[in-house]
């Protein structure tokens, strides 16, 4: 059974505020998840590679050109908050 | 103008012998939702100012030219997770509720260039994570063939408006079968395509390694004409690949069919393995050849799933941070305040619970335990095809092992939810094409057909699906 104080930090991780109620009621979920996962641990996976993508990953480059600048203003104007072209954000350091 | 329930190629006639102008058409479809969309809930939006504006410039076209491109001036619709320039593209969560797409998606770009007249976009489960529709923070979409069932998911939206002809195909994303289990569930056909045939650019991200926009329709001829627009390789996205589609002539004399004996060994509804089985033999007494075929991994492709899945959408989700787009929550003092808040907020629960499920196992001390062991299990599942595919050319099973179930049936027990996915998952983990179609009921119930093909080879499905019901 997950603790609660991990469901805590967890939450923390993902930056996500979560009543206390709301804690106890992910913290049986994941355990009951979790617990079912629990039947990957008996596949022998030794030797076997991990596959991260369906497809060989290739990386694929293009030519480092600018495409010149966006015309309008419509990705700043999905900003909540902002002060003429700038996107606002409170201040990161105290 | 005559009302009647169009296929792609019907409606193109119809536009072709100017029996009606692509305008009217339109106006045909808006008049289907007014009726019908009360009662079924498949759409989030209707954009009836753009699809007029769509439906007028086809009209030009079709004046101007004794030919036109198939799709033109023939209404769809979008799944909400699918960016059309303009309109607001919700994922039908609170967290982008008045999110204005900035850009076409490619496959939207791609419709566009054909004339496509794009009446609206549809309900989903939240961010695409769910089985019903259910998780939509909106509303529920309702199953055409039982208002108090579900339309399945998480593309319930996009089979039900099909399904109840209020537009003549859609768009749809799978990622763990939120394609083909909603086709299933309305009695539609459903594609989802091999990962890396179509672009994902411009579709809202949840698991970046198995998320693919696929199309929907009345038709598995339907399905395959939207394919062949959609499909192709997209600068924009780096794992979209230029594939060569090989034989696409079926001799249906010669095709091996491989059905895996674990899909039937137990959970599945016998009503459900009654119509797949008799599918299954209308193959067999065309002349093909039906082999059984062993998947050993079917049992933990779900566990799989849902470790990877959740990992990389608590990946994905954290961009929804209240700063750039979105909502955001500004009672806090602080910016951390501003990240907790408009996440908390935001976020529906089963949005919240896959996020942490996957920070979870992305975690120092269980990363090991949990991601990178199931990334290698992922290999085992892949590679289970590979064999079977050695010996087979193409796979059937079902699509689900339950009927279309009740609204607020599954909502109380999110395990209970995620095992409607056993059948279709394990391709998602392989990057494999599959299509869902009609193949009968069941206590009024549509039952689907899975046919599973090898990478790529999308075409070969598509043409041995068009055999079933033609």
């Amino acid at each position: 059974m997950i603790k609660k104080e991990e469901v805590k930090k967890v939450a923390e991780l993902a930056r996500l505020e979560l009543s206390d109620k709301e804690i106890e009621g992910y913290q049986k979920d994941l355990s009951a998840i979790l617990d079912y996962i629990e039947i990957l641990k008996k596949v022998n996976v030794s030797g076997v590679e991990p596959t991260s993508h369906p497809n060989e990953p290739v990386n694929v480059m293009r030519e480092d050109v600018s495409r010149g600048r966006a015309k309008d203003d419509r990705l700043i104007d999905l900003a909540p908050d902002k002060k003429e072209r700038y996107v606002k954000v409170k201040a990161v350091f105290k | 103008m005559k009302e009647k329930d169009f296929t792609i190629v019907e409606a193109h006639k119809g536009l072709k012998n100017k029996e009606f102008s692509a305008v009217e058409l339109c106006e045909s479809y808006f008049k289907k939702i007014r009726k019908k969309d009360k009662d079924v809930s498949a759409f989030l939006n209707v954009t009836e100012k753009e699809a007029l504006s769509d439906a007028r410039k086809a009209d030009e076209v079709i004046a101007r030219n004794k030919d036109f491109p198939l799709l033109a001036g023939i209404p769809c619709a979008i799944k909400d997770n699918i960016l059309v320039e303009g309109v607001k593209c919700t994922a039908a969560s609170k967290m982008l509720e008045n999110y204005v797409a900035p850009y076409d998606a490619t496959v939207v770009r791609k419709l566009k260039k054909e004339g496509a007249v794009i009446i609206g976009k549809t309900n989903m489960d939240e961010f695409a994570m769910g089985t019903s529709t259910e998780n939509s923070a909106f509303f529920p979409t309702k199953n055409p063939y039982d208002l108090t069932r579900v339309a399945g998911g998480s593309s319930g939206g996009p089979a039900a408006s099909v399904a109840v002809d209020e537009c003549v195909y859609s768009l749809g994303s799978d990622t763990g079968g939120s394609i083909r289990l909603p086709s299933s569930f309305c009695g539609v056909a459903g594609l989802k395509p091999t990962y890396g045939s179509v672009s994902r650019y411009g579709l809202i991200a949840f698991g970046s390694s198995f998320d693919q926009i696929g199309p929907m329709a009345k038709t598995v001829e339907d399905v395959q004409a939207v394919f062949d627009i959609i499909k192709g390789r997209d600068p924009f996205d780096a794992t979209s690949v230029d594939f060569k589609e090989g034989d696409s002539k079926v001799d249906i004399k010669k095709l091996k069919i491989g059905v895996p004996k674990e899909y039937f060994q137990k959970g599945i509804d016998k009503k459900i393995e009654e119509k797949v089985k008799e599918a299954i033999k209308k193959y067999e007494d065309m002349g093909a050849k039906v082999v059984e075929i062993s998947l050993p991994h079917t049992g933990i492709s779900l566990a799989v799933y849902y470790i990877i899945s959740p990992s990389e959408a608590s990946a994905n989700l954290a961009r929804y941070d209240g700063i750039r787009y979105g909502y955001s929550n500004r009672d806090g003092g602080d910016l951390m305040d501003i990240y907790f808040k408009s996440k908390g907020k935001g976020f529906g629960p089963e949005v919240r619970r896959r996020i942490i499920l996957g920070t979870y196992a992305l975690s120092s001390g269980y990363y090991d335990a949990y991601y990178l062991r199931a990334q290698k299990v992922r290999t085992l599942v892949k590679k289970d095809f590979e064999d079977a595919f050695k010996k087979v050319d193409v796979i059937m099973c079902p699509v689900s092992p339950v009927l279309p179930f009740k609204l607020g049936e599954k909502t109380e027990d999110p395990l209970a939810m995620y095992l409607a996915d056993v059948y279709t998952v394990s391709l998602n983990l392989a990057g494999l094409p599959g299509l869902s179609l009609p193949a009968g009921e069941a206590d009024g119930l549509p039952v689907g057909l899975q046919i599973i093909g090898n990478s790529f080879e999308d075409k070969k499905i598509l043409e041995v699906g068009k055999l079933l019901n033609g």
